[in-house]
């Protein structure tokens, strides 16, 4: 059975579908088998992150309602052996999801993957609910300001007390917090929050810190994963996230500033 | 005017003495026989007298009662069943069969009369409730009739409401609001006061009055005189 993972936030604009689409990467280069589910009915994203929006036939939505199988719907990565996109309908919208349909559907990838990487829309309407509401891990995408903040802790409510597990009084949904968009040097400013304010408000485990970076706008109007750009720091800093999602210990980067040597600050740096 | 302003009834609650039976043991025989000699003593009193039919005092729980031979023996000895206390549900079966009201049973009522037994509820305290996860922005906890005990944060936007006291073991950003059934000697504790809203007995302060406080963001607990509400440090 497959670890069904959800990509979820509240706020829009933090970067979930980045993190879908860098973390399932990540998860193939690694070797297992992984999908990544758009949930954004109406407003499809992920396709284009992953550089495969030419290909897309059949979408989520065809599938729930039986108008085609999986298999004709799953789009394979061209880059990674064991990488597939499942695409959201861009014709539909949300209430074209069924918890029974969504339940059917994450049920089959759930024998054929071991990973299942739900990209939520953004909101706690049906869309963010039932992407959520099968998930076995949260992890929960957060910029270092209060509004984001604030929408993420409502989020972590509702994993709490509106998922599957919760209903079932099983053990609850593992989560995670990764911090997108960080910038030390404004941190330092006062003008952004700390990672320590963060944690603290949300209490949560930190999975890692994505320092803001002109590679990750970048690499979404390529279609390629930011994680495939080794040299870019949030591409390193993603690695660093799924080798901890894998167990793997590894130190945190990117959260401090970096003093600019004497010839940086003369050019103007990065 | 309508002629409906003019009430035909009234609607009143009274209390009214009325004899309980408490059967202890199912047996109609010596039920019959003792009834007797009871009603030999005091002959007036047994004259159409109203009873509750008490089931639930029953010795041994699971023999099945007849209900309609009980109630006729109790008329033979001038006692009319106005209803049948038990919580069983066969007994409810049958009573409903026989078109004889049940009283649920309720711990309090049929104890209220033995003043040992009031005593020695008091003394049992109602349990707490306590949650052992943070309190979400968005998430309500209602502590009915007791105290609410948190351990873990609370999140701006979460709100506690408790009848009686608060507890927050972490910090206290969200709406407490104790003693909202209007008990005034409720109080509020928490480790770190960053709270939106505080209120005892309807009594409240919002964060803009808070934050003039000298222990904004220490451990403090929170009570009420009169009507101000008094800040402590912990």
């Amino acid at each position: 059975m497959a670890k069904i993972l959800v990509i979820t936030s509240g706020k829009g604009g933090v970067g979930k579908t980045t993190t879908s689409a860098a973390l399932g990467t990540g998860l193939a280069l690694r070797g297992h088998k992984t999908v990544i589910v758009d949930f954004d009915i109406g407003l499809r994203n992920l396709d284009l992150v992953m550089g495969c929006e030419r290909r897309v036939v059949y979408d989520f939505v065809n599938v729930i309602n039986g108008d085609a199988t999986l298999h004709q719907a799953l789009i394979k990565d061209k880059r990674l052996e064991n990488l597939y996109v499942l695409a959201a309908s861009q014709t539909r919208d949300k209430e074209a999801l069924t918890q029974d349909g969504v339940g059917r559907v994450l049920d089959e990838l759930s024998q054929n993957f071991e990973y299942v990487i739900c990209d939520s829309p953004a909101g706690i309407e049906r869309g963010a609910h039932l992407a959520m509401y099968y998930a076995d891990e949260a992890i929960v995408v957060t910029n270092p300001e209060v509004s984001s903040v604030r929408d993420s802790d409502r989020m972590l409510g509702l994993l709490s007390s509106k998922s599957r597990r919760a209903e079932r009084g099983e053990e609850p949904i593992k989560e995670h917090l990764l911090l997108t968009r960080y910038d030390p040097t404004r941190v330092d400013k006062g003008e952004m929050l700390g990672v320590d304010d963060v944690e603290e408000i949300l209490a949560i485990r930190l999975l890692g810190v994505i320092p803001e970076s002109q590679s990750v706008l970048k690499a979404s109007n390529q279609g390629v994963p930011v994680i495939l750009d080794e040299h870019s720091d949030a591409g390193q800093a993603y690695s660093d996230a799924v080798d901890r999602l894998m167990g793997k210990e590894v130190p945190h980067r990117f959260i401090d500033a970096q003093k600019k040597g004497f010839l940086q600050r003369l050019f103007g740096g990065r | 005017m309508s002629q409906d302003q003019d009430a035909v009834f009234q609607l009143k609650g009274s209390m009214l003495a009325i004899t309980l039976l408490e059967l202890a043991r199912y047996d109609l025989a010596r039920l019959e026989r003792q009834l007797a000699d009871k009603v030999a003593q005091a002959p007036k009193f047994f004259d159409n007298t109203p009873l509750i039919l008490a089931l639930d005092k029953l010795h041994d729980a699971s023999i099945p009662v007849d209900l309609q031979k009980l109630i006729a023996i109790c008329r033979q000895h001038g006692l009319q069943t106005l209803a049948v206390r038990t919580d069983r549900q066969d007994d409810m079966t049958l009573a409903s069969e026989l078109d004889v009201p049940v009283i649920a049973t309720s711990s309090a009522s049929g104890r209220a009369l033995e003043p040992s037994d009031e005593a020695s509820q008091g003394e049992v305290a109602r349990p707490s409730k306590v949650i052992h996860r943070p309190v979400r922005g968005g998430q309500q906890v209602y502590a009915q009739g007791c105290d609410l005990i948190v351990i873990g944060p609370v999140s701006p936007g979460a709100e506690l409401l408790s009848d009686g006291n608060i507890h927050v073991y972490g910090p206290l950003r969200g709406r407490a609001l104790a003693g909202i059934k209007g008990d005034g000697k409720a109080r509020i504790f928490c480790k770190e006061l960053n709270a939106e809203l505080v209120s005892i007995a309807g009594r409240y302060k919002v964060a803009e009055d808070l934050r003039r406080s000298p222990f904004w963001g220490q451990g403090v607990h929170i009570s009420l005189t009169g009507d101000l509400l008094n800040i402590h440090r912990l």
